[in-house]
Parts: C-alpha cells; structure tokens; sequence
C-alpha cells in the first residue's frame, strides 16, 4: 500500500467520482467542483507564465516593445462588456479575432481538408495495384462519392442519385460503427487505467 | 462605429490572412506570426472575462444560498490555491503546482472520461437494437471492431485485426473523407460568410 499522501488523494478522488455510478452524492459533488477548480486555477497559472508574460509584459515593461500596446488595448477594449453604454466596444476584439480566425482558416481548410483529400482520394486507383488493393480502394472512391452525395441537399434525393445516397448511408453508418467501437475501446481502456492506479499504485494488491 | 467599424476589421483582417497564406516572403510570414500572437493577447482579456463569469456565478449562488451552495467554497478556493501557488511559488517540475496537476487534473480528467464507459454502455444497450439493416451494420461494426482489439478477439480468429485495418483503411476512410470534405466546405463558406459581413450574429444584437 502506498504512503504518499498525494496517491492517497489521487485514490480517494477517483472513487468519489467513481461513486456516481451509484447516484450523484455529496462525495462526487465535492469531487466534480474540487476538478472544476483546480482546473481553472491551471488554465490561469498556464494563461499567465505562457501568455501573459511573455507576449505582454515582457515586451512592453522590459523591452519597451510598445507596439505591443495594440492589441493589449484591443483586448482590453473586451471589458467593455461590464459598462452598459460602451458595452458595444467588445465588437472590435471580438471581430479581429472571428475575422483573422477566418482569414487563416479559408486557404487552410482547401489545403488541409478539400486537396488532401481529394488527392488521396483521386490517386488511389493507380496502374499496377495487386487486385485487392485495386478493389479496396475502387470500394473506397465509391465509398466518397456516395457519403458527399447523402450530404448534397441542392437536388432530390430520388432514381439514381436516390440509390447512390442510400449507398451513402450504408457507408456512414459502418463508418459511425467503426467509431463507436473506437470509443467505447478507449474508454475501456481509461478504466483499466484508473483501476490499475487503484489496484497496483495505490493498494499494491496487483504487480 | 458600433457595426459597421467591427466588420470592416473583420473583412480587413480575413482578406489580409488569405493574401498572406499565397505570398512566400519573410514579410508575409512576419505578419502571419504576429497576428497569431496578437490572437494570444486579445484571447487572454476574453479568457479573464470568463474567469469572472465562473466567480459571478459562484457568488452569486452563495449569496443566495441555492442549493449545492456549499460546493461552490471549494470551487472558489480551488481555483485561487491553484491560481496562487502557481503564479507565486512556480510551475517547476517538483513544484506544488505540478504535483497539483498530477494528482488531482490527470486522475480525475480519466477518471470522468472512464465513467463513460459505463454510460456508454447503458445507452447502447437501450438505444441500438437492429431494427433496419443499416442499424444493424452499424451494431456489427462496433461489436467487430471492439472484439478485434482485444487480445482474446485476436485469440478466436487470427484474421480479426487485418479485417478492422481493412475496415479503417477503406470504408470507414471513404465515409471519413466524405464528411471531412463536407466539414471542409462548410468552414470555407462559414469563414467567407464572416469575412464578407453576410453572417454578422458574432456581433450580437443592438
């Protein structure tokens, strides 16, 4: 059995969470805002030594990068919000970040999801394949033309374009299984972990 | 000034980080840089505001003792222990801050998500019974992959996990690249309907 009092935390807080299969209870409640706590008080810690610090302070009080200054007024301009009759000036931090955020999405998503894609998904069917990579991947371009096709509303999903869509779902839905299956594996897996970390760190009943 | 002001900083700053994306100088790359940290900036002033959400909140459950009020000490004084030794005693390794996250953030995050599991379970027990062939697919997939993953799945029928990776790779990749194609466009008409002022509901009302 372990003598740390942090594994003995670590231990006792786990079971409180794990007691809510049970029902909610006072013991999960007060491990659910322990964790909600803890967590912001994380992110507030991590906002200033990694953000703060270097990317306003540091520029502006030490190395008198007063340029800096702008975007800090920009962000500052967010607090806006708590005065009734100027409340509207958070429109502008908000609408340099939607519109940046935006800006830089545009080229990367045709990079990252339209071209890649496309790409890998042109090329598959390529000479000198063995036969059943030729018919993996014949099933598999057929595979997208159907799923993009379940997902284009502009034209009536009936005759032929009816069938291919139908051929989309059938792809999903193996595709929503696969995923599933993923999960539920990934979790499992979690639980294995926290029983291990019960089991072996803390009572070191297993090796 | 109060719309028309933050949409032209929308469509200038939107237009602006496309030209960029398609002009290879150092320049270019400079700006890229800097609009990215000053997104840091102006993200840190919105991440304050939602820090004081959580402790208006908080109080006001307090103040006007609602139920589960109590609770809401813990959360109060969690986030300001926390926020305190990190801030003022140090993130180092062996710090109290580390051992902070270490044993209370990690096994309580897996924690949660490990409770999953056994909701997971209960719902696909009610909800997936095979009533169409297509639910049906999608049950037999799932049981497939699971079973497939395991090292009894492996034990049983030896062919097991070359059929999942077949399964990944080819259908479960052609859907996959279907909807990221979708999600792709989307985006791409989200982000245009933004930048050109079409789509302004981020701007609240008034």
């Amino acid at each position: 059995m372990s003598l740390s009092p942090w594994i003995w935390f670590a231990a006792l807080l786990t079971l409180c969470t794990f007691s809510f299969l049970w029902r909610d209870n006072p013991f999960y409640k007060f491990a659910e805002h322990l964790f909600v706590g803890v967590s912001v008080g994380y992110t507030i810690t991590i906002l200033y030594w990694n953000a703060f610090l270097p990317r306003v302070w540091e520029p502006i009080v030490i190395n008198h990068q007063f340029y800096v200054l702008l975007p800090t007024i920009l962000g500052i301009l967010s607090f806006a919000i708590f005065f009734k009759k100027i409340s509207w000036l958070i429109r502008y931090p908000i609408a340099f970040l939607m519109g940046a955020a935006c800006g830089i999405s545009v080229p990367r998503s045709f990079q990252g999801y339209i071209f890649r894609h496309m790409q890998g998904t042109i090329t598959a069917i390529s000479p000198g394949q063995s036969n059943l990579l030729l018919i993996s991947n014949i099933i598999m371009v057929i595979g997208v033309i159907a799923t993009l096709l379940y997902f284009y509303f502009s034209i009536e999903h009936k005759g032929f374009i009816g069938k291919v869509a139908n051929v989309g779902i059938w792809y999903i839905m193996l595709a929503f299984g696969a995923g599933f299956g993923y999960t539920v594996m990934a979790r499992v897996s979690l639980l294995i972990g926290r029983l291990q970390f019960l089991l072996h760190d803390w009572l070191g009943v297993i090796d | 000034m109060k719309r028309q002001f933050p949409l032209a900083i929308a469509f200038i700053c939107g237009i602006g980080m496309i030209i960029q994306f398609f002009i290879p100088h150092p320049v270019s790359q400079r700006t890229y840089q800097e609009v990215l940290q000053w997104q840091i900036i102006v993200g840190i002033f919105m991440a304050i505001i939602a820090i004081r959400s959580l402790f208006v909140v908080h109080i006001d459950k307090i103040k006007r003792k609602k139920e589960g009020w109590g609770y809401s000490f813990i959360t109060l004084f969690a986030v300001l222990f926390t926020a305190f030794v990190g801030i003022r005693i140090g993130i180092g390794e062996d710090s109290l801050f580390n051992d902070l996250y270490a044993y209370i953030i990690v096994p309580m995050q897996s924690t949660m998500f490990s409770l999953l599991a056994f909701y997971m379970a209960s719902a696909a027990y009610r909800a997936f019974k095979a009533r169409t062939a297509q639910a049906t697919l999608l049950l037999v997939v799932a049981l497939i992959v699971m079973f497939g993953r395991v090292p009894i799945g492996e034990k049983v029928a030896p062919w097991l996990p070359a059929f999942i990776e077949w399964i990944l790779m080819y259908p479960n990749m052609a859907a996959q690249r279907g909807i990221l194609l979708g999600v792709g466009l989307g985006m791409i008409a989200t982000s245009l309907k933004i930048i050109l002022g079409i789509e302004r509901g981020y701007l609240g009302g008034g």
